[in-house]
């Protein structure tokens, strides 16, 4: 120190130095690329680059990501393997559960909502206690002119043909196990399976279009108590689905 | 107490300080210092250090602790890829035979995004902080964490390599890590997401291995790529929030890592395996204090420095528990 005082020029700056100053840098460097890293996570999910249909009982979607701690744990217990955890793709949505509906639906096969009994910390609302209280979505018709009721034709074979995978608890099969859809084809003069499989009683049903008995043709109409599980989007026969769940979606905004 | 604190500051990044002036001995390593550094103590050092490079250093630990590491994470996959229920979930959270369990790290992401606390998650984090507490804080790092075990691998590439002359270990402040540390507290606080659980490769790691890999595990090979070729252990070393979260938690363990002066040759071959050398500054001619010192708490408990060690200097210790083993 005393050094510096009587000799006021500048010191040259020792390898020593250079080496520290290098090394301060690079930390910092690297501290900005992680957190970086990290933060492109914001896009997706600021641009919602992927809208997810949650499992059910999950909270409204920002408080879902903050409260889901990426365990996977409903994904166990589902017994038709309904829910999938997020990609890098869907930046804060890693390791965050959803379900493709058309792939496989959630069909309540459960009886007791399961996955919400699983989450650790309430990111699946442990408010749910039945079925009937979920709220995921809602139903809508899409593409009515593709709805094989509304042209009045049946259905004969499978619902998604022979390679389908998804599985669908019938009740009439079997009460406790899931089958694959494709074990159990239908020969129906019109075809109803989204009225027939859906697990909400009173959710959505076939509602005829005249009362001429010689015209079968009828419309899926969807009522409040629909929950937005995507069983009637899973069993679909047409390709794409003529009904699809609107995300999140809640009856008050239909 | 004094050594406690500064082992806490060497863990939250303070430079280690220099060798201790010989008024901070106590007398018995007082004693033990001066015998090393006559003529008579420095020969007698050397014939030792000669008669014992013949030993090949034992693997016992690593063995355990590699065991362990594919164990635990064997034990999440086969619970759900065999549907047995033992460990179901994630390293993030789970279920241990229906006891909760959740990460630390990941716990408190949740609490300070989500503002709300819910009882299953406070009954995880107190069962693991327990457990953790009980078996040495950073011991989760290297019996555990899934990325130590790549970690591993992508330090024996670098050191082949460093051999080879083909890359150099560009070394980085540890500070870095306190300060990741805050930002990502800040953050999940701030903005309401968990932002660092979107990087952190203990949870990408475990869920890929659970569920099947992904896209995410492109993050990870960006990592071990890194310490590979310019920074060698970066991430442990330097950056993990998680090793800093179980540090914490293992500050006061019965758990760790026991070094004794009057043994030691202070060959430094300890050092040279650490994961985070600077808790063994201590091992250095001339810097303990004691006969005896416990190793800081930044220490991962992980033993390579017990294997490597001819003499041993270094010995697992379990205090309360000596008497009975």
């Amino acid at each position: 120190m005393s050094d510096a005082s009587t000799h006021p020029k500048k010191k040259p700056v020792t390898v020593r130095q250079l080496r520290e100053r290098r090394r301060i840098l690079r930390s910092i460097g690297a501290g900005i690329g992680v957190v970086g890293a990290a933060m492109l996570g914001f896009f997706p999910v600021v641009k919602h680059w992927m809208d997810r249909l949650r499992p059910p009982g999950a909270l409204e979607e920002n408080k879902f990501l903050a409260a889901c701690i990426k365990c996977g744990q409903c994904v166990q217990v589902c017994p038709v393997e309904a829910i999938h955890l997020g990609d890098l793709d869907e930046g804060f949505g890693v390791g965050v559960p959803y379900i493709d509906a058309r792939k496989q639906a959630c069909d309540f096969s459960c009886d007791a909502v399961q996955c919400v009994l699983a989450c650790p910390t309430g990111a699946l609302s442990h408010d749910v206690d039945v079925k009937e209280q979920v709220h995921m979505g809602v139903a809508r018709l899409s593409r009515p002119k593709a709805c094989l009721a509304r042209q009045g034709k049946g259905i004969k074979g499978t619902a998604r043909g022979d390679d389908f995978p998804g599985l669908h608890r019938y009740m009439e099969v079997d009460r406790w196990t899931p089958i694959p859809i494709k074990d159990h084809p239908y020969d129906l003069e019109l075809c109803d399976l989204c009225e027939r499989e859906c697990p909400i009683e009173g959710a959505i049903t076939i509602q005829r279009d005249n009362f001429d008995l010689n015209d079968l043709r009828g419309t899926p109409v969807v009522f409040d108590k629909c929950v937005g599980c995507g069983m009637c989007e899973m069993i679909c026969p047409v390709d794409p689905p003529a009904i699809v769940i609107d995300i999140r979606k809640r009856w008050e905004d239909v | 107490m004094m050594s406690m604190l500064s082992s806490i500051a060497e863990m939250f990044g303070r430079t280690p300080g220099k060798k201790p002036d010989d008024s901070a001995y106590n007398e018995g390593a007082r004693t033990l210092h001066e015998s090393k550094r006559g003529a008579e103590g420095k020969k007698e050092r050397v014939a030792a250090i000669k008669a014992e490079r013949d030993l090949h250093p034992s693997h016992k630990w690593r063995n355990r602790r590699w065991a362990s590491i594919l164990l635990v994470n064997a034990l999440f996959v086969v619970s759900f890829s065999w549907d047995v229920q033992l460990i179901e979930g994630s390293l993030s959270a789970s279920r241990v035979f229906g006891f909760h369990m959740a990460d630390l790290n990941a716990a408190l992401q949740v609490m300070l995004a989500f503002k709300e606390i819910l009882i299953n998650l406070v009954i995880g984090t107190a069962t693991v902080l327990l457990l953790w507490w009980l078996l040495g804080g950073r011991t989760f790092c290297s019996w555990v964490c899934p990325y130590h075990l790549l970690s591993e691998l992508a330090e024996y590439l670098h050191l082949r390599l460093a051999s080879m002359k083909m890359v150099r270990d560009l070394p980085m402040h540890r500070g870095v890590r306190t300060v990741l540390y805050v930002i990502f507290a800040g953050l999940a606080f701030g903005t309401g997401y968990t932002v660092f659980e979107a990087i952190s490769p203990v949870g990408i790691l475990s869920r890929a291995m659970i569920y099947g890999p992904g896209l995410a595990l492109i993050w990870v090979f960006v990592l071990l790529a890194f310490e590979v070729f310019v920074s060698r252990r970066a991430w442990c070393r330097y950056m993990c929030p998680i090793g800093l979260t179980y540090g914490m938690v293992g500050i006061t363990s019965p758990v760790h890592v026991t070094y004794n002066l009057e043994k030691c040759l202070h060959e430094g071959d300890c050092r040279t395996v650490c994961l985070v050398p600077h808790v063994l500054e201590v091992t250095k001619k001339g810097f303990a204090l004691r006969e005896d010192t416990d190793i800081g708490a930044d220490c991962t408990r992980c033993g390579m420095c017990v294997d490597i060690c001819p003499t041993d200097s270094l010995t697992y210790d379990v205090k309360g528990l000596n008497k009975l083993l």
